[in-house]
């Protein structure tokens, strides 16, 4: 970053003969390699947000010109009984789905660290669903879920003498633990590999020295492997609560938001109202409060990871 | 001591047994669609979901696939779109990855981490002002507005973080050479460096690919044109639609999952390296 204050008299007169001085030119050639890209996210990712905080304090239909309307969009939203509902709707699936996937994930990376027969063979295979679209997977586990006979948990459950069997995705009930079922088997193979990865740059040697004061398994465990990963821990966890805010996909092929509205999220309900309803501006004030709502959770983990790290 | 060694042994024997259960649920699916995809719609709904064997074998689910509707198109839609956008990133990501690595310029810090940031904006919040910004440049229905706007998602960010960790690794003896003899840095960059970085850009090629193959929410949005659909949005709008159909949605089904089982066969370190960078580029 520091860039030279002085330069040679040598340097200096080569670079006025070419108008530029190097250091000049060295800036120059920087930002026009990283213009491309810059553009791009300025307009496509900078901008828009900027344009979304804009969109939500007015009423637009996308066929009249938007209309300011201030506040009235967020008031709305406090007094709409489907926002509340989606709100405590995708709060079930943060609270569930977070600390399972978390920690079906960190046990699986556990375990796979350690030298066990087939080790690479299983890491593909608990890997490879979640590379595969949620689309293509919510087609499959519509099959899975299959309320007749057709179903292959409950065949499976009928053969092994479980005869009262729910309609999994049909029932308030079941429903959403089926979706947190579906996402830990699509998602955990995942986190695993980022646990490995994390697992790698534990040093052997505190095993070893562990080993030498006589450590059980289940204290190096403690006192080595699950404090040493925290920096990972914390990184899963902000990436799994995104992942949870924005479930999406797998409701819209799989529910629709039912039945009964027991699946609708707030992402599915952003959609709904901006590409059903065409009502820009509630879309975007939602939009809002959930990006604000993902920010302040943000911000409240980093100032945790802080004070327990001191 | 004997019994120690004998309850390890057990236990390892326990652990291996779990892990081959877990292994089989992870893979039943995927091998349970594969089978179903040439079974009959009566069968399909005969009651005995786990008789694998298709009988009879139905191929035409895979003809009317193809020809009923037309996932043939959507195969080809999605293979072109993810192409170029994989390119183009590519090309973008290391340029500035390139930059971010070994020039120095003013305000080269702020700019890489507000680029770094946007990993952390939720797609959904950029959603509707770029699909204004989609009808304001009638691209609605327009194969652009699934490759310009896509350009600039998170996979460039990653991969752009993934180049710049590996343009570091390399010399930079390398190119100097080149520019002290007169040689621009565009084409320093573009016939020495980028050369010796396969292995970076493989992954790179991979996991853009994959993330392009895989994108549903927008181009959802911005396409109605059943014939310029993507694979996994034409496999939901024909639920919608054949919804009766099982054996043919499953066949189409098959073919999203199919291509994307044999690159990861082939190219799985890749998909690993890309995502651990991806995950630590985020910290």
């Amino acid at each position: 970053m520091s860039l030279p204050l002085k330069i040679s008299a040598h340097e200096e007169m080569i670079g006025t003969k070419r108008g530029f001085s190097l250091a000049r030119r060295e800036e120059i050639t920087g930002w026009l390699f990283i213009t491309p890209m810059l553009i791009g996210f300025i307009v496509f990712s900078f901008g828009p947000i900027l344009a979304s905080l804009i969109i939500s304090f007015t009423d637009w239909d996308l066929l009249q010109a938007p209309k300011f309307v201030g506040f009235v969009n967020f008031a709305k939203l406090f007094k709409d009984d489907y926002f509340i509902q989606c709100m405590s709707n995708t709060l079930y699936f943060v609270i569930t789905m977070v600390p399972i996937i978390l920690v079906v994930a960190m046990t699986l990376a556990i375990i796979l660290n350690q030298n066990i027969r087939g080790k690479a063979f299983f890491r593909s295979v608990f890997y490879f669903p979640s590379v595969v679209s949620t689309v293509a997977i919510s087609m499959v586990w519509l099959w899975v879920f299959s309320p007749s006979d057709n179903g292959l948990l409950n065949t499976i459950l009928h053969k092994i003498g479980v005869m009262n069997t729910p309609d999994w995705l049909g029932n308030i009930a079941t429903v959403k633990p089926s979706l947190v079922l579906m996402r830990t088997w699509q998602s955990a193979g995942y986190y695993m590999v980022i646990f490995l990865a994390g697992l790698q740059t534990i040093s052997p040697e505190l095993y070893e020295v562990a080993d030498i004061d006589g450590a059980s398994k289940w204290e190096k465990l403690i006192h080595i492997t699950i404090p040493l990963l925290s920096p990972v821990t914390f990184f899963v966890t902000i990436m799994l609560m995104l992942a949870a805010f924005n479930i999406f996909e797998a409701i819209y092929v799989m529910t629709e938001g039912g039945p009964g509205g027991a699946t609708n999220t707030i992402m599915y309900y952003i959609y709904h109202n901006g590409f059903r309803l065409y009502q820009m501006g509630y879309a975007s004030a939602l939009a809002w409060v959930l990006f604000l709502i993902l920010v302040v959770l943000t911000i409240i983990q980093f100032k945790l990871r802080k004070e327990e790290s001191q | 001591m004997g019994n120690v060694v004998k309850k390890i042994k057990v236990g390892r024997l326990l652990l291996f047994v779990m892990l081959v259960a877990f292994s089989i649920t992870m893979i039943y699916p995927f091998l349970w669609t594969i089978f179903a995809s040439f079974k009959t719609t009566e069968q399909l709904f005969s009651g005995k979901p786990l008789d694998l064997i298709p009988r009879p074998m139905r191929i035409e689910n895979y003809k009317d696939a193809w020809n009923f509707v037309p996932f043939g198109r959507f195969l080809l839609n999605t293979l072109f779109i993810a192409g170029f956008v994989t390119l183009m990133q590519i090309l973008i990501a290391s340029m500035a990855g390139y930059s971010f690595a070994r020039l120095n310029f003013r305000g080269k810090n702020i700019v890489f981490i507000m680029l770094l940031g946007t990993m952390m904006i939720p797609g959904h919040v950029t959603l509707i002002p770029n699909y204004v910004l989609m009808r304001y440049l009638k691209w609605i229905d327009k194969y652009q507005a699934l490759m310009i706007p896509v350009i600039f998602n998170s996979t460039c960010v990653t991969g752009m973080f993934l180049m710049r960790q590996y343009f570091l690794s390399i010399p930079k003896e390398l190119e100097e050479a080149a520019i002290i003899d007169g040689c621009s840095r565009f084409k320093a960059f573009w016939t020495i460096v980028l050369p010796n970085t396969k292995p970076a850009l493989s992954t790179f090629a991979i996991i853009g690919f994959n993330a392009g193959w895989n994108s549903f929410l927008w181009p959802l949005i911005v396409i109605n044109d059943v014939k310029k659909m993507t694979i996994q949005v034409g496999l939901s709008y024909f639920r919608g639609v054949v919804s009766s159909n099982w054996g043919v949605l499953l066949a189409g089904t098959t073919m999203a999952i199919v291509p994307v089982m044999i690159v990861f066969l082939i190219f799985q370190k890749y998909f690993v390296e890309g995502m651990v960078t991806s995950g630590f580029g985020g910290k």
